[in-house]
């Protein structure tokens, strides 16, 4: 498709889509009026530019279906992700909106040299996380075999990616790694095993990083991206240049802003990507901010794709931190902290990557008023820790080693990342 | 029949256990037990002393996180076998002990525990004629 094709399709779909949120979504229709914008004010691309944002405060503040466009009835699948405090972000999907999310994903497939000769195993986690169920409709539409794998029982995986011949692996590019010692343990060498195309995603990861796994497991590592306010994984991904992720930008608009700002950046220049989705129905959200920092590469791609390519990752633009693929906010910690009398409002993250697995370690101080008599055994000190853990792991998703401090001994300090000492070098 | 132990939580790394211990020096409280229940990151530092109530809200004032805790200080002499004769008593009496240590004072032995009911154990102190020493005497024999 030619790049004048394209820019009319999307100013068709947009002009589509705005009339569809006006009507359906009175969050969306309450900010237009506002800034007297009607759906026939929107009939090219361009026009983009007039439409209000959306962030993730105002997906929190209208929790859980404040942003549904569908009516209940149609939406045959809900996703949550982490919200920044106690609530997850809710993200509902029509029967179409799967038939999408599965086409984009095997565009990434297909893309990456999958075919449906190929046997892939999906290692991202299956649930409300949207990795798993994600690449797994994306290589059922494809017509591969799909291994449902998931993540965790490692040495069982290998087992299979051994006996089964598998050729294919979705999963972060973190666990790859773990799988590649765990490979190494059990004196399992690429040599005995098929894997040639990976599919590595859901955290950000380094040129080093991939020539170490594709080095260790013998195949191709691509990046795949997306996010679950968007849709889930496949709103980019790489092709056989692994120079940038083409955007499927049929279906995901996107555009570079300076955060502070909110002005447009032309190609080539950092900033903040935002979305926005032509063609959802479940939840289509408009301009969404996604804190991720990134440029959208100039030029065309010597793949042919004419499809727009964003380079990696930067960083954020938020405290958004992203742990064994899972999104975790400080703020969601404090929410936390914050509900249990026995500590002080003051907590700090440690987060390193020991053997290729992130970790996660939270210090909170005891409250001086909280300590009594009832705390004189290591047993009752340790069930005050349990207590935090389990709290922490049902809001955060992911597990979190406690350490208690005494009073006083966090420094309270300023700034936003003043919560987080990240020690992994990325 | 009770006397107070502070119990202190400190942080397994250096500089900690100094802060408590000079707390206490610059309020002049004397320390007469001690011992400290230690995991991997953090230790409770129970301590027997002069004072308990005022080196408790001292401890407080500098920051620490402090409790008081009711313990038994029972005498014994200082002959082999009399704290298994002891710890007896309470054992057939169906009483928990949740921690226990012990020391000397003027050539007579001094257990200091915990039970999980402190009740049934002063009428098992009673009952069976053990010399409980209670907070005024103990820290005038110092």
């Amino acid at each position: 498709m030619s790049r004048d094709e394209m820019s009319a399709l999307q100013g068709k779909r947009l002009h589509k889509i705005v009339e569809y949120v006006y009507h359906n979504v009175p969050f969306y229709r309450n900010k237009l009026q506002e800034l007297d914008i009607r759906p026939d004010d929107i009939q090219t691309i361009e026009d983009i530019k007039k439409l209000p944002f959306t962030t993730k405060k105002d997906l929190r503040d209208n929790y859980p279906f404040g942003l549904q466009a569908a009516p209940q009835s149609e939406i045959i699948r809900v996703h949550a992700s982490s919200g920044t405090t106690g609530n997850p972000t809710i993200v509902g999907y029509t029967r179409k909106d799967i038939g999408v999310w599965s086409e984009c994903m095997a565009r990434c497939l297909t893309a990456y040299g999958v075919t449906r000769d190929d046997i892939f195993s999906v290692a991202y986690g299956y649930g409300l996380f949207t990795g798993g169920l994600g690449a797994h409709y994306g290589v059922e539409h494809l017509g591969a075999s799909v291994i449902p794998a998931g993540t965790g029982n490692t040495e069982k995986h290998l087992k299979l990616i051994r006996d089964l011949g598998i050729t294919g692996l979705a999963c972060t590019p973190s666990y790859a790694l773990y799988l590649a010692e765990t490979m190494d343990k059990l004196g399992i060498r690429k040599e005995d095993i098929k894997l040639r195309v990976g599919a590595f995603g859901a955290e950000p990861w380094t040129e080093s990083m991939r020539q170490e796994i594709e080095a260790r497991l013998g195949l191709k590592g691509y990046n795949i991206y997306g996010l679950s306010e968007v849709m889930g994984p496949s709103v980019s991904y790489e092709c056989q240049m692994q120079h940038g992720s083409h955007i499927n930008e049929d279906h995901f608009y996107p555009e570079i802003i300076n955060p502070t700002t909110l002005e447009s950046l032309p190609a080539g220049q950092t900033g903040e990507l935002v979305f926005t989705t032509l063609t959802k129905e479940g939840m289509p959200v408009l301009r969404y901010r996604t804190r991720d920092l990134c440029s959208l590469l100039p030029g065309t791609c010597d793949c042919g794709r004419t499809n727009v390519r964003m380079g990696r990752i930067e960083g954020r633009s938020d405290d958004m931190l992203i742990i064994r693929g899972i999104n975790v906010f400080p703020s969601q910690v404090e929410s936390v902290v914050l509900s249990m009398p026995e500590f002080a409002p003051r907590y700090m993250l440690i987060v390193d990557r020991v053997n290729n697995l992130d970790t996660l370690q939270v210090q909170v101080e005891i409250r001086q008023e909280f300590f009594t008599g009832v705390f004189d055994t290591p047993a009752a000190v340790d069930q005050l820790e349990k207590k935090l853990a389990a709290k922490l792991k049902s809001v955060l998703s992911i597990a979190a080693k406690v350490q208690l401090k005494a009073p006083n001994t966090i420094e309270r300090s300023q700034g936003k990342s003043a919560h987080v000492i990240d020690k992994r070098k990325l | 029949m009770t006397i107070h132990q502070l119990s202190i939580f400190i942080e397994n790394r250096s500089g900690t256990l100094i802060k408590v211990l000079n707390a206490l020096k610059e309020a002049k409280i004397q320390i007469i037990a001690s011992t400290i229940a230690d995991t991997a990151e953090y230790g409770i530092y129970r301590l027997i002393c002069s004072e308990p109530m005022r080196a408790c809200e001292e401890l407080k004032n500098a920051n620490i996180a402090v409790a008081l805790s009711d313990v038994f200080a029972v005498e014994i002499d200082d002959q082999p076998g009399r704290a298994a004769d002891a710890v007896k008593i309470f054992s057939e009496a169906g009483i928990s002990i949740a921690y226990m240590y012990s020391f000397l004072l003027h050539g007579k032995g001094i257990l200091i525990f915990r039970t999980d009911n402190n009740e049934k154990a002063a009428s098992v102190i009673v009952a069976n004629g053990l010399k409980s020493i209670d907070e005024s005497a103990l820290t005038s024999l110092v």
